[in-house]
């Protein structure tokens, strides 16, 4: 994916941007670091009070100071508190979001990205990233205000009992926040290496676990076992600086401070020697020299752990650049379709140094069933994809009654095909959910009427569960062309305008396909049909046969037309009867 | 199994990390010492050269400190990610070594979601835990027990602080571990829609579910949310009642000072340096809440990987498991084997016996869902048999080790799976040592090699994940040449030549007869495909309906001859 969008700035601003709708939040998440903050500074004080009032004998004084360190206490911690639920709720109201961003946006990522991008990686910014940058935003919002308030306030003090001294410390504390600086840019590299390994990894480990019996039928664990450890090595590689150099922040910030100390220790005990200072104020000095350097040692470990946020949020943002299909909201919607279908001067590759289909001109009438036949890679489904508007003609135009496709909104061409392919997919959930994919809203008479057509009655009535059985795509015990088959029944159930079967029966048995076929050309009756077969019999009385070879229409015709020809098609034909 | 185990190898860095934690401790305690020094005997005896060199002292104590602690962030770092990389690699060894259906009881996404997400939690939760275990006890029971030495009457406050704050934490912990599995759970839910969405993109857009899948995410996202936010609810708890309790136990103390102050019993400086203990104490507790919720968040993680690690493999190779082949012509041999997926359902395979020799051709055909696929699954051991048993080469198959079996078999499944990498890389699949010579020929057998070779990258063609830039028929070609480039004894084609045309399967079909000795089982749709076949299996609703030669079966067998029929029927007439 692209590396351009590593700059950090513009992370910053996207970031903020996700952070504004909740900018209520951050003021009052803020205002209650305020208070709890400077409670918390003002503890150390009335102790100190306390211990006077002890020593003067005054209970009075006592009893009232004490009373306000148990209120400031109590307080502070529901401050505290409060300020605590707040940052739980913006980091991960943030994160849901920018989750749903993400997710969207893969629902608007045209196939041409989806196809040629690893599925674990997006998975892994989905996901993994995301969870990065929640982490990240907690702890920041946590530590950073809460730190910045403290050191606002103890420069408060600090300046009211000494501003010489105060100045000095001040001009010289922010040392330390250079040298984290200088350690937290490099590890932002360090964190996008590593979050990009993880990428890499959950790629393999998605690949992997979806093609397991794969894997174990070519005794390929060995192997992959090795790829696993070297990936994983890389990334461990990425990982140790990672988490070794952010790690460095801290103890280097403390080691500047307490040379800080020291200079405050030493100029002030010189002071004090010459007598320009008294032992007490010395001693009050050094102790809010220490306090005042404390909450640095904060800040900048959280300035790293911001740096895994951001460059995790990078990634993710990185993926919603990725260009989506055009937003076509605007458009109008195609109403009830005629089933008029044609193409006109269509050109398209998927890689531009290979064109494929060239200059393709039909012009197919409603109704009419339509067969694509053709030697295997010639670019049979590349013509479903087009009618789909899974990918775009380079040029030319594709229209249904008239309507250029890309003129009209994407869903209300999808929806006036019912689509079954080859590669079947099942979701994860019931058989009956599955069923249901095109009409939400069926009634159980019309899906045990769609089960029916379909054969798949034996089939679900078998299941413990029946049509509530739970299944997933990669489930045990369902066959291939059972799963063409409930692929089937969903259109069988949503009974759509127009149809595309892209070998939609390739692996059901001809029996079965014997009886269902009934069923099916009752359905394509009126309904203009797309057919991708190799059984050629199956499409023998199709209205028109166009056979495809390199991407080119190379004959069309009846089947009767097309056997008279003996050409390409004859050829194709007889090929299923020789050497029998 | 406990997943700490895999802390070994790295024992010295996880033992070496918290000590050198421990020395910084030390050195910064050492720091207040250096001052009172600096004060007591340098300003105050006016002598400039000991305020000088207990200045070079809290420098070179400084430094000691940099060096122990950057020495202790990487140890704990290299200890956390050597551990993490260690679990890993087990933890994806160990769901290898799972079987099919194992996995399948498991599911995808939440394996995915232990291997990354769960992985990195436990490995932040040792990062820290390593920092932290040694020097927050330390620290806390060394202010403690410093403040004993100074007042016991005053320090008793610790008796009841310490032990109740520990009881706070333990009782967040147990409070929001179970919530943190739960935010995994639902994470897994997550990971399984955006996989589902890129997976299913074809289905889920042809029937416009764009809008539906956005909203079911959008609920799934949100009810992690919640979980989040009721567990911040809890572990919110944590630093707020820390900092309350210390501190009303320092107003305590101050009440109790003032007693015995009154009682002149103890001096002011005892209660100021008591008090100062306490809040040291503070500051080193406040640190420790904030880490708490990272620990839970391991251990919780830990726990969902520990129950992956605790799932016995369902298959397993004794040591002794056969190596090679026994003495025997019979290649396979199934006896009564029969084979039940879900529990309560029918069996998908029921009692199938027969016997296939060395260098047989072998057809299986029957209708949609009739046990095709599980029958030849068996034989590679995909599967267990639920009763019964199936031998190949002499040996049960549950007495084969896996890896011999299975290198004696070529296995093209229904759906042709391909992996991301080159053309080269995936024979290589086949066979690991494969020249460009033999994988050439696979492909000319597979007849691949003219597509590949079209191209001008050849055999470094890049295939996509899941073979996603191919066409059906290129990849079901690729994956059986990837079956036979190894030559093997026994070659299973589950229907795998289904989206050829006619042309392109009979030359596949020929190349494949040309190779003797190999024991083939074809499994088709079509009888026109098996004809050649020196016996054709029929299975029928799981169980074997005939054995056969097409011309025997024609006459035998009635669903054999339905199937003939729907396929020739026609064009007999034409």
């Amino acid at each position: 994916m692209n590396k351009k969008s590593i700059d950090y700035r513009s992370i910053l601003s996207r970031l903020w941007r996700y952070i504004r709708p909740y900018k209520w939040k951050l003021i009052l998440s803020i205002i209650s670091a305020l208070i709890s903050s400077v409670l918390t500074l003002f503890f150390p004080l009335l102790t100190g009070k306390a211990v006077d009032g002890i020593i003067d004998g005054d209970t009075g004084l006592f009893f009232r100071i004490l009373m306000m360190m148990v209120l400031s206490v109590g307080l502070s911690a529901v401050f505290q508190y409060l300020m605590n639920l707040l940052n739980n709720s913006l980091s991960y109201s943030i994160v849901r979001d920018m989750r749903k961003d993400a997710f969207a946006h893969l629902e608007r990522l045209p196939l041409s990205y989806i196809d040629s991008h690893s599925h674990g990686d997006v998975v892994s910014r989905i996901i993994s990233d995301a969870d990065q940058v929640s982490d990240g935003l907690l702890m920041g919002f946590t530590q950073l205000f809460t730190g910045i308030i403290t050191i606002l306030g103890t420069l408060v003090f600090m300046f009211t009992v000494n501003w010489v001294v105060a100045l000095v410390v001040v001009v010289v504390t922010p040392l330390s926040i250079f040298s984290a600086s200088f350690i937290a840019k490099r590890t932002f590299t360090l964190f996008y290496k590593q979050s990009e390994w993880r990428g890499k990894q959950t790629a393999f480990i998605n690949e992997m676990v979806s093609g397991a019996s794969t894997v174990a039928a070519y005794g390929m664990e060995e192997e992959n076992q090795k790829h696993f450890e070297n990936i994983n090595k890389e990334w461990a590689h990425y990982s140790l600086l990672s988490v070794f150099y952010s790690s460095l922040t801290n103890p280097v910030t403390r080691f500047v401070n307490s040379v800080v100390y020291t200079g405050v220790a030493l100029s002030g005990g010189l002071a004090a020697l010459s007598g320009l200072m008294t032992i007490g104020g010395l001693t009050t000095i050094l102790s809010y020299a220490s306090q005042y350097t404390k909450p640095f040692n904060e800040i900048t470990g959280v300035m790293t752990e911001f740096q895994n946020a951001a460059a995790s949020a990078g990634r993710i943002f990185a993926f919603m650049d990725a260009e989506g299909e055009s937003d076509d909201s605007k458009l109008p919607s195609m109403d009830k379709t005629e089933g008029n279908v044609s193409f006109d001067h269509v050109f398209f590759s998927y890689v531009p140094e290979r064109p494929l289909i060239k200059d393709l001109e039909l012009d197919i009438k409603p109704g009419m069933k339509v067969a694509i036949v053709g030697p295997t890679g010639a670019g049979k489904t590349t013509i479903i994809n087009l009618l789909m508007r899974f990918y775009d003609p380079q040029s030319g135009r594709i229209s249904i009654d008239g309507h250029d496709i890309s003129s009209v909104r994407r869903f209300s061409i999808r929806s006036s095909f019912g689509m079954v392919l080859q590669e079947t997919w099942l979701r994860t959930g019931t058989i009956r959910e599955n069923i249901v994919m095109g009409r939400k809203d069926a009634s159980d008479e019309d899906i045990k009427r769609a089960v029916e057509l379909c054969h798949l009655d034996t089939f679900i009535a078998s299941l413990p569960h029946g049509l509530d059985e739970m299944i997933a795509d990669d489930s045990d015990g369902i066959s291939q062309g059972q799963k063409q088959l409930l692929s089937i029944s969903r259109i069988m159930l949503s009974e759509p305008e127009m149809l595309i079967l892209d070998e939609a029966t390739s692996s059901i048995d001809t029996r079965t396909e014997m009886y269902i076929q009934d069923a099916f050309m009752h359905l394509m009756e009126g309904r203009t049909s797309f057919i991708v077969a190799h059984r050629l019999q199956t499409i023998k009385n199709a209205d028109l046969i166009l056979v495809i070879d390199h991407g080119d229409v190379v004959e069309k015709g009846t089947h009767k037309e097309l056997m008279a020809k003996k050409g390409f098609y004859h050829n194709l034909y007889m090929s299923q009867f020789a050497k029998r | 199994m406990r997943i700490t185990s895999f802390i070994k190898g790295y024992r010295k860095e996880a033992v070496l990390a918290p000590l050198f934690k421990l020395l910084e401790a030390l050195f910064e305690l050492a720091v207040p010492l250096a001052v009172a020094s600096l004060i007591d005997d340098g300003i105050a005896k006016g002598n400039s050269r000991h305020v000088f060199s207990m200045a070079f002292i809290m420098v070179v104590l400084g430094l000691i400190g940099l060096a122990a602690s950057i020495t202790a962030q990487y140890f704990s770092a290299k200890a956390a990610v050597g551990f993490s990389v260690k679990m890993k690699n087990a933890l994806f060894q160990h769901v290898a070594s799972l079987s099919e259906s194992d996995r399948d009881r498991i599911g995808a996404p939440t394996i995915i979601t232990r291997l990354t997400s769960d992985s990195m939690l436990v490995q932040n939760g040792i990062n820290m835990f390593l920092r932290l275990f040694m020097r927050s006890p330390f620290v806390v029971f060394g202010a403690a027990i410093m403040a004993f030495t100074v007042d016991s009457q005053l320090a008793s406050t610790f008796l009841w602080v310490i032990p109740l704050l520990s009881l706070i934490i333990f009782l967040v912990m147990r409070k929001t571990i179970p919530m943190y599995r739960d935010a995994q759970k639902a994470l897994d839910k997550l990971l399984s829609r955006v996989r589902e969405n890129l997976r299913g993109v074809r289905v889920l857009r042809a029937f416009s579910l764009e809008g539906e899948e956005k909203k079911s995410f959008s609920g799934e996202a949100e009810s992690l949310r919640s979980i989040q936010i009721s567990s911040g609810r809890i572990s919110a708890l944590l630093n707020p009642l820390t900092y309350a309790i210390v501190n009303i136990a320092i107003a305590i103390i101050l009440l109790e000072g003032r007693e015995k102050y009154n009682l002149s019993l103890i001096e002011a400086g005892s209660i100021v340096a008591v008090v100062n203990y306490m809040s040291q104490m503070l500051v080193e507790l406040i640190k420790l809440a904030n880490l708490i919720v990272t620990i839970s968040r391991a251990i919780a993680s830990g726990k969902r990987i520990e129950s992956v690690f605790r799932i016995e493999p369902s298959m397993t190779d004794s040591p002794d498991a056969a190596l090679e082949c026994a003495d025997t012509d019979e290649a396979i041999v199934f006896s009564n084997a029969s084979v039940i997926y879900r529990e309560g359902g029918k069996p998908s395979l029921a009692d199938a016996s027969f016997v296939i020799r060395k260098g047989e051709r072998i057809g299986v055909i029957g209708g949609t869902g009739s046990g095709k696929t599980t029958l030849v699954s068996l034989i590679p051991r995909f599967y267990d048999v639920s009763s019964g048993s199936v031998s190949v080469y002499g040996h049960d198959v549950k007495d084969w080790n896996r890896q011999a079996l299975r290198k004696h078999i070529g296995y093209a499944a229904q759906k042709a799976l391909l992996f991301s990498g080159t053309v080269r890389d995936n024979m290589k699949w086949g066979k690991l040592d494969a020249t460009d010579e033999e994988i050439d020929e696979a492909l000319r057998i597979a007849e691949a090699y003219d597509f590949v070779h079209e191209k001008k990258e050849g055999l470094d063609s890049l295939i996509e994940e899941s073979g996603k830039n191919l066409s059906g028929g290129q990849k079901q070609r690729l994956s059986i040449a990837r079956a036979v480039i190894r030559k093997p004894d026994i070659l299973i084609l589950d229907d795998s030549l289904s989206a050829l045309d006619y042309a392109t399967e009979s030359r596949v079909r020929n190349n494949l007869s040309a190779m003797k000795d190999m024991t083939v089982i074809t499994v088709s749709q079509r009888t026109g495909s098996l004809r050649a076949m020196d016996n054709i299996i029929v299975l029928d609703k799981g169980r074997i309906d005939s054995i056969g030669t097409h011309e025997e079966l024609l006459r035998t067998s009635s669903v054999y001859k339905e199937i003939n029929d729907s396929q020739f029927g026609e064009d007999d007439n034409e």
